[in-house]
């Protein structure tokens, strides 16, 4: 009677092969999308969402490529993200096989690519994707957190929980808040900043960026997130989707 | 699942639809399966299933645009299977109502798709189903199975009266979000799902098997 918690593995992926670093530095290569998202599917992830990092706008027809060869094998929700700047680059994606599609840095330069996206689409494939801090010293916004860009190195001085309440209003159906400061630590997500924008956003919230532990997942939820997304944990095998779903049954969660 | 393959299955393509994803999982479900908004494919398969994304009116326009509104009155007619899902399913009913304008929906069931009654909207993920005694499109399904949701309005009162049915009264399973809703119809040759069983893992698979093995 109540919607599971979803658990959400996130494969970065460059020029066809997954890629995770620490704080996006230091890739390491951690094999085949397409194979991999195949493992997490039948392991019982709830949604995968691949963040597409390839620097080379050229090499754009690889991740349709993957992305086309990953929908015919696996059948949960699949999210693309990474450079996605105007309304034909998500029909080229949902073309592809993409469920929903994950819209970052273009939507900072231009909010209305949002609503253009949302009005021929429909929100449900829109996925505003926040990478977001809290503010540095001598710098603040009203929340205490901040939107950047550049992977985190790069301040917009843009409020993060106002920019996700509009983004809601403009047309994203869903919000995925990374951690920037959280990202690669694996010292757990930052609930305050969950609570802050759950308190101002009706949409759903991805919790991201922090997951270390298998007691990193429910404070996540209890903050208000309606899903947890992780990648190296689970591509480096530190924790299993089966695990990570028993841990959040164990403190009280509904999972599937 | 190799007696389905003698099944053939047109995922019907007016724009508005993963029709990747439907064609896929039918094809996995064992069935020979196009996808095309050729009529004349559409009138002869097995059954025809009819996606659908976005918002109701354009789906409604889309549909018409490409006289799916026709091909499913005329299947639906002779008793030949159309199989809805999502926002195909929302438009088999009477209306829809989107930020406060009502546009006419195929009116194959009376009712009134409107706005989800919850604190989260879109209602996003995989949520439970309460089937009708009796169904077929569940069947073999446990009653603790999820099903992938993804949508912003449902139909949260089934206004058909008993003395609508021709023949057999449609069943109905419900969900919950916020308040109940439909998630699933059964009635005659016309079943629908609000929710994606292309997308619902091994459980979507089956119910998809247990569509294709009426055909």
């Amino acid at each position: 009677m109540t919607l599971a918690v979803r658990v959400i593995p996130c494969l970065d992926v460059d020029a066809g092969r997954v890629v995770k670093g620490v704080n996006f530095q230091n890739l390491r290569d951690a094999g085949d999308p397409v194979e991999m998202a195949r493992v997490y599917g039948d392991e019982g992830a709830d949604e995968l969402t691949f963040l597409d990092i390839t620097a080379s706008s050229g090499n754009r027809e690889t991740t349709y490529d993957v992305v086309r060869r990953t929908a015919e094998q696996v059948f949960i929700p699949l999210t693309v993200g990474g450079g996605v700047r105007t309304a034909d680059d998500v029909d080229r994606l949902l073309r592809a096989g993409a469920d929903k599609v994950g819209v970052n840095t273009a939507a900072i330069a231009r909010p209305e690519l949002l609503r253009e996206i949302a009005e021929r689409f429909g929100r449900q494939v829109l996925v505003l994707s926040v990478d977001a801090r809290r503010c540095p010293d001598g710098t603040s916004t009203p929340s205490g957190f901040e939107v950047t860009t550049h992977g985190g190195r790069r301040g917009t001085g843009i409020d993060a929980v106002e920019w996700a309440h509009r983004a809601a209003d403009l047309g994203a159906g869903e919000i995925l808040l990374n951690s920037m400061d959280a990202d690669g630590t694996k010292d757990g997500y930052d609930t305050a900043m969950i609570a802050a924008v759950r308190k101002h956003v009706s949409v759903p919230v991805i919790a991201s960026g922090g997951a270390g532990r298998l007691g990193d997942f429910s404070p996540a939820i209890e903050a208000g997130a309606d899903a947890v997304l992780a990648a190296s944990v689970f591509h480096f095998g530190d924790l299993r989707m089966g695990e990570v779903k028993e841990a959040l049954r164990a403190a009280g969660h509904t999972v599937r | 699942m190799a007696r389905n393959a003698t099944k053939s299955v047109v995922v019907l393509d007016y724009g508005f639809g993963n029709v990747r994803s439907a064609e896929r999982a039918v094809a996995r479900a064992g069935a020979r399966v196009e996808i095309t908004r050729d009529l004349d494919a559409a009138m002869n398969a097995d059954g025809l299933l009819v996606p659908g994304v976005g918002a109701f009116s354009a789906c409604m326009a889309g549909l018409r645009a490409a006289r799916g509104d026709w091909a499913v009155g005329r299947r639906l007619a002779g008793g030949r299977p159309v199989l809805g899902i999502c926002v195909g399913m929302q438009i088999l009913f009477s209306r829809g109502i989107e930020h406060g304008e009502e546009s006419e929906g195929l009116d194959e069931w009376p009712g009134t798709v409107g706005p989800l009654e919850a604190d989260i909207v879109p209602h996003m993920g995989w949520n439970t189903v309460r089937p009708p005694e009796g169904s077929r499109l569940f069947a073999g399904l446990d009653a603790d199975e999820r099903y992938y949701f993804v949508h912003s309005y449902a139909v949260h009162e089934w206004e058909f009266a008993a003395h609508h049915a021709v023949r057999a009264a449609p069943k109905v399973a419900w969900a919950t979000h916020g308040r109940p809703f439909v998630a699933a119809v059964e009635n005659g040759p016309l079943w629908a799902t609000q929710f994606h069983p292309e997308k619902s893992g091994d459980a979507g698979a089956r119910l998809l098997t247990n569509w294709i093995e009426t055909l």
